[in-house]
């Protein structure tokens, strides 16, 4: 029977046929998650359940990426309880301090995800690795709890949406912004319980670092995973992350989807998803001239080095407004390094910016960039939900880099075209 | 389990940050966790909470974070059942892992209004609304979960089948 790549990845995985939309199926797992919002729930659930070591301590990465470098002492002691853990179960990828990275950031980066893999983790933006072909989804700590000791764990085999991507953008135009338009259309409940399967030639332009901007937002459609085909491309990034292996993989031809959603990218406008939910999209000019007081470019969504040239690329040569203040997190130590290579730190430097280490902060309200009320933000973040950055008064928009940068310097949210 | 409290409408697509901000994340404590439950959709809005009532919600409800911390304030609040038009994926599941118990109820939703009485039946599938005298049908817990739920969450779930 025709397989959509979600039950081709699930059925590499159970011993079970997978056979549709609908059927539960037991899967071994590639690799775990959880970070030290979530990871300190997850430890509490798997003594809890008597489990005394992990299934594997290779296939377990533990990211203390959120309240990091800590912000009080309360994230202090999580962060301990995760540390000592790490320790005690001799966790091969535990990552903390200098060595830390925003997770969905990182774990690409250093090869510990890639094509055909399941992955589980305690956060909802797991599913980022669909971008590298990985049926990867977020849990809940107790799910992941159950994961850690016994190596697998069920999941009902989605109903796939295809998603067909063509024409050539233009500039100031990318991932995205495909993402956000593809939100804007369906809705924040338009992909619940599915799975997003995208392709066409505007996908496969795509470089690796944009489909894993596209894949992390699948769960603002409510999706289970975003998945793009691994192909020659995605080889080279995991063998470039050091992973040997992996192969290219497609749904099969006549594979069965619920619909296809079609979009044409040519003359689309940069996106700007407005509060308070990721699917109040509309095209940047209609939100032209609305004051900003922070702008934020990092994150999972867009922490990694194409946004960081992207950003750099707008703001070079130029001053952030002085009423606004604009933070820049490079989302991986790496990539920090990689901005200081290019001499991109400097541009962020010179152009009155904020430059932080590596943490999710600003992107829940946690901490380095929390808003007061009555004020707004523009962010390269993936949520807007009321009082996510901060204050119940304060508002999100959502967009990508260049559109970040371009309204910090202008102090209201412009098309750069404009700049 | 049949669980008899006052209903509490809230609307579609409420998140996990409105069921417990992220400033709130540092702690694990359902009782701590349980009194600032749906502080992020309103100050205080979770004060009005009693034991056994039940949450209404509309499309969607627990979209965003996968944080077990939400369902976990709302059963510290006192709350034993949502019952809501649809639920966000990783929510339906985590709050089945907690023992607390969703059901969908898809338009009918709309028959129970903020603060009337209602009786869920959770094996049935039944809502009685004692306001309106109305008796609503819904799917009952679907067996893989209730075999969940009846082993008290998938922590003493799990004990069962590592030991």
């Amino acid at each position: 029977m025709p397989q959509t790549l979600a039950e081709k990845i699930l059925q590499k995985h159970t011993d079970q046929e997978v056979t549709g939309a609908g059927q539960i199926v037991q899967c071994r797992v590639s690799m775990v998650l959880a970070n030290d919002i979530t990871a300190p729930l997850a430890i509490k659930s798997f003594k809890a359940m008597g489990a005394e070591k992990v299934f594997d301590k290779d296939k377990v990465s533990l990211v203390c990426d959120h309240f990091t470098p800590n912000k009080d002492i309360d994230s202090a002691e999580q962060v301990k309880v995760v540390r000592e853990f790490a320790h005690e179960m001799g966790i091969t990828h535990y990552y903390e301090c200098g060595d830390v990275g925003v997770e969905h950031a990182l774990l690409p980066e250093k090869g510990i995800v890639g094509p055909g893999d399941i992955v589980v983790g305690a956060d909802s933006h797991t599913c980022t690795y669909g971008g590298l072909g990985a049926f990867a989804t977020g849990m809940g700590s107790t799910d992941i709890a159950g994961a850690m000791a016994l190596g697998e764990t069920w999941f009902k085999v989605p109903p796939t949406i295809k998603v067909e991507i063509e024409g050539a953008p233009g500039k100031f135009v990318g991932a995205k912004d495909y993402m956000l338009n593809l939100i804007g259309r369906i809705g924040v409940a338009g992909a619940l319980y599915k799975a997003l399967e995208f392709s066409g030639p505007a996908v496969d332009a795509l470089s690796i670092e944009g489909r894993m901007t596209m894949a992390n937002m699948a769960i603002e459609a409510g999706g289970k995973v975003g998945l793009f085909a691994p192909d020659a491309k995605t080889l080279e990034y995991t063998r470039n992350a050091g992973r040997s292996g992996d192969e290219t993989m497609s749904a099969d031809a006549g594979a069965i989807y619920e619909r296809v959603v079609k979009i044409d990218v040519a003359g689309m406008e940069p996106q700007i998803a407005c509060p308070h939910l990721p699917d109040n999209v509309k095209p940047v000019q209609e939100t032209e001239g609305l004051q900003i007081h922070q702008a934020v470019v990092g994150s999972c969504t867009n922490g990694r080095i194409e946004d960081m040239r992207e950003a750099a690329a707008i703001l070079k040569g130029r001053k952030v407004n002085p009423k606004v203040r604009c933070i820049i997190l490079p989302a991986t130590p790496a990539i920090w390094k990689q901005c200081l290579r290019e001499g991109l730190m400097e541009i962020f430097m010179d152009s009155g910016c904020i430059v932080g280490p590596p943490t999710c902060g600003p992107c829940l309200g946690g901490h380095m960039g929390i808003l007061a009320g009555g004020e707004r933000a523009i962010a390269t973040t993936n949520r807007n939900f009321k009082g996510r950055m901060g204050s119940l008064e304060s508002e999100v928009f959502l967009s990508n880099p260049s559109v970040a940068a371009a309204s910090a310097i202008a102090g209201e949210i412009i098309n750069p075209a404009k700049l | 389990m049949k669980v008899q409290g006052t209903a509490h409408r809230v609307g579609d697509h409420i998140d996990t940050d409105a069921i417990i901000p992220a400033r709130f994340l540092v702690t694990t404590d359902p009782d701590e966790l349980g009194a600032n439950c749906m502080e992020g959709l309103e100050a205080g809005w979770g004060k009005r909470l009693k034991k056994n009532d039940v949450i209404v919600a509309g499309e969607n409800f627990g979209c965003g974070s996968s944080r077990e911390h939400a369902p976990i304030s709302i059963l510290g609040a006192g709350v034993p059942v949502v019952v809501a038009k649809s639920f966000a994926r990783i929510f339906y599941r985590n709050g089945f892992n907690m023992g607390l118990v969703l059901l969908e109820v898809g338009d009918d939703i709309d028959k129970i209004g903020d603060t009337d009485t209602i009786e869920v039946d959770t094996e049935k599938g039944e809502i009685r609304n004692m306001s309106t005298n109305e008796t609503i049908k819904c799917a009952p817990v679907p067996a893989f979960m209730q075999e969940i739920l009846d082993a008290g969450g998938l922590v003493p779930y799990a004990k069962k089948k590592l030991s």
